[in-house]
């Protein structure tokens, strides 16, 4: 079989119609995933020894079990228990089964930028008497959050990635799209050479963002940052 | 007669299995300066953090301004006190750490300003002001819109004086506050407290090592020894009176 260009150009649009699905599968999915990290940061600091076992144990629970094996799962086997069965379209099905997947890594990302802050900053903010709302917003959350989101970006880019595993039960990304054009014209290798060009055109991209905002971050409160920030004259 | 601002009864404190405080009894008059002395581990720190709400007590109790500290009364009883009730009494207290514990996304000047802002919601330009004031007065009056990163270790100390000057407190808790400084910044910060000793009507109570100095500024001086307050008095009573044999080998040791 030899490379056509013809196909090539052909496959491109038809590709492309995909890519809507598969951006806006990312977004949601990680949304969800980082709203539900809350859920599963905020249940691991209850103070019950035998809930945070149980809650310890669901997360490795799920993050032991492959994606697309809890893809299938909440796609073909969940419609089929009785009572609680629901059956989702492709799309629900994926935000649901990766935001979960990965809501556990992002709860575990959450619970190193928290406990990344020293234990006297919350003494220091006793001592203040700052409410424990303020407490949080006010001294923790501005700590915990930066140093993250470099590792927030990165699993962003990995969801990006992982995303493909919902055109297994139909929801129409460019893989998809790519292979039903293959399916069509018995020609696979453009449209998914195709799809590789796409996702490298995105990814790396982001990667080098991210590389970026990590040193940012990191470098954050140095002198050296600080003093070019401090001249604007910056206060409150 | 003046009453005390402070009262422990019969504190405990443990650890585990440890007893790190074993009956403190101690009474605190307003504006009184104390100085807690004796060797590590004969928990000089826990009395002031059980008072700072840092360190839940044992047993015992701890009045502040006749309200007990760590309990409360609910539907006749008391039990033990929930965060809105320890937010109440622990605005009359303030304390400066070891380890600065500034905040390092805050300006110095934020540091100073936030608390006031945001607890006890007065005026931003009051507080503007009345911190760089404050600032002023601890020597830091051309560092306002610095970050803590880029201070020395005695003027991080300076500024988390500012800050919890600012609040106003009645009382002011200093935990061995030059101990994590260089030998040459200690100093600067103790002529801070100096200062601060002689002109402010706050209670203070200060753990430290630095002997020569706590025995200068305090009008009582607690030597703590195995989780009780084995001597107490002013500084002349406690090192030329006392005949306690523990206390008078930990003076020759520390004493310069």
């Amino acid at each position: 079989m030899k490379w056509n260009w013809e196909i090539f150009f052909d496959a491109f649009p038809f590709v492309l119609q995909g890519l809507g699905i598969t951006v806006g599968l990312t977004v949601t999915c990680y949304l969800f995933a980082l709203l539900l990290g809350f859920f599963w940061t905020f249940l691991r600091r209850v103070p019950s020894r035998p809930f945070h076992w149980f809650v310890t144990w669901a997360m490795e629970f799920i993050r032991s079990t492959p994606p697309l094996v809890q893809l299938f799962f909440i796609y073909y086997a969940w419609p089929m228990i009785p009572g609680v069965g629901v059956t989702l379209s492709p799309f629900a099905s994926a935000v649901l089964g990766l935001g979960i997947h990965f809501s556990t890594y992002i709860g575990e990302i959450y619970r190193s930028g928290i406990e990344s802050v020293d234990k006297g900053q919350w003494e220091a903010a006793t001592a203040l008497n700052f409410s424990t709302y303020q407490k949080w917003r006010k001294i923790i959350l501005p700590q915990a959050v930066p140093p993250v989101i470099p590792m927030l970006g990165n699993y962003f880019i990995i969801m990006f990635k992982e995303v493909p595993l919902a055109s297994t039960v139909g929801a129409a990304g460019i893989l998809y799209m790519a292979n039903t054009y293959g399916a069509r014209n018995w020609a696979y290798l453009e449209p998914l050479t195709i799809v590789g060009i796409i996702f490298l055109l995105l990814s790396y991209p982001s990667a080098i963002f991210i590389k970026k905002l990590e040193r940012k971050m990191n470098t954050r409160f140095d002198k050296n940052t600080i003093l070019e920030n401090s001249q604007k004259g910056a206060v409150l | 007669m003046l009453k005390p601002i402070v009262e422990y009864k019969d504190v405990h404190k443990s650890f585990g299995e440890v007893e790190v405080l074993k009956g403190i009894n101690l009474d605190i008059y307003p504006g009184e300066k104390i100085a807690v002395i004796g060797p590590s581990g004969s928990g000089k720190t826990t009395i002031i953090r059980m008072l700072m709400t840092l360190e839940e007590p044992t047993s015992g109790d701890i009045y502040v301004d006749g309200k007990n500290l760590w309990k409360m009364e609910k539907n006749g009883e008391m039990v033990r006190a929930n965060e809105k009730h320890l937010r109440e009494i622990r605005s009359d207290i303030g304390m400066v750490f070891q380890h600065f514990n500034l905040f390092p996304h805050m300006t110095i000047l934020e540091n100073c300003m936030t608390a006031p802002i945001h607890v006890k919601k007065e005026d931003k330009e009051e507080v503007r002001e009345r911190s760089i004031h404050m600032l002023e007065r601890v020597g830091l009056g051309d560092k306002l819109n610095n970050y803590p990163s880029q201070l020395s270790g005695g003027q991080k100390q300076r500024v988390a004086m500012a800050r919890a000057l600012v609040m106003r407190p009645k009382i002011m808790l200093f935990d061995e506050v030059t101990s994590a400084l260089d030998p040459e910044l200690v100093g600067e910060v103790l002529e801070v407290i100096r200062d601060l000793a002689k002109h402010e009507d706050m209670a203070m109570v200060l753990v430290t090592h630095e002997m020569d100095f706590a025995l200068d500024i305090a009008d009582k001086v607690l030597f703590l020894d195995e989780g009780i307050i084995a001597e107490q008095g002013t500084a002349r009573e406690v090192i030329e009176q006392s005949d306690n044999a523990r206390l008078q080998e930990f003076l020759r040791r520390f004493r310069k």
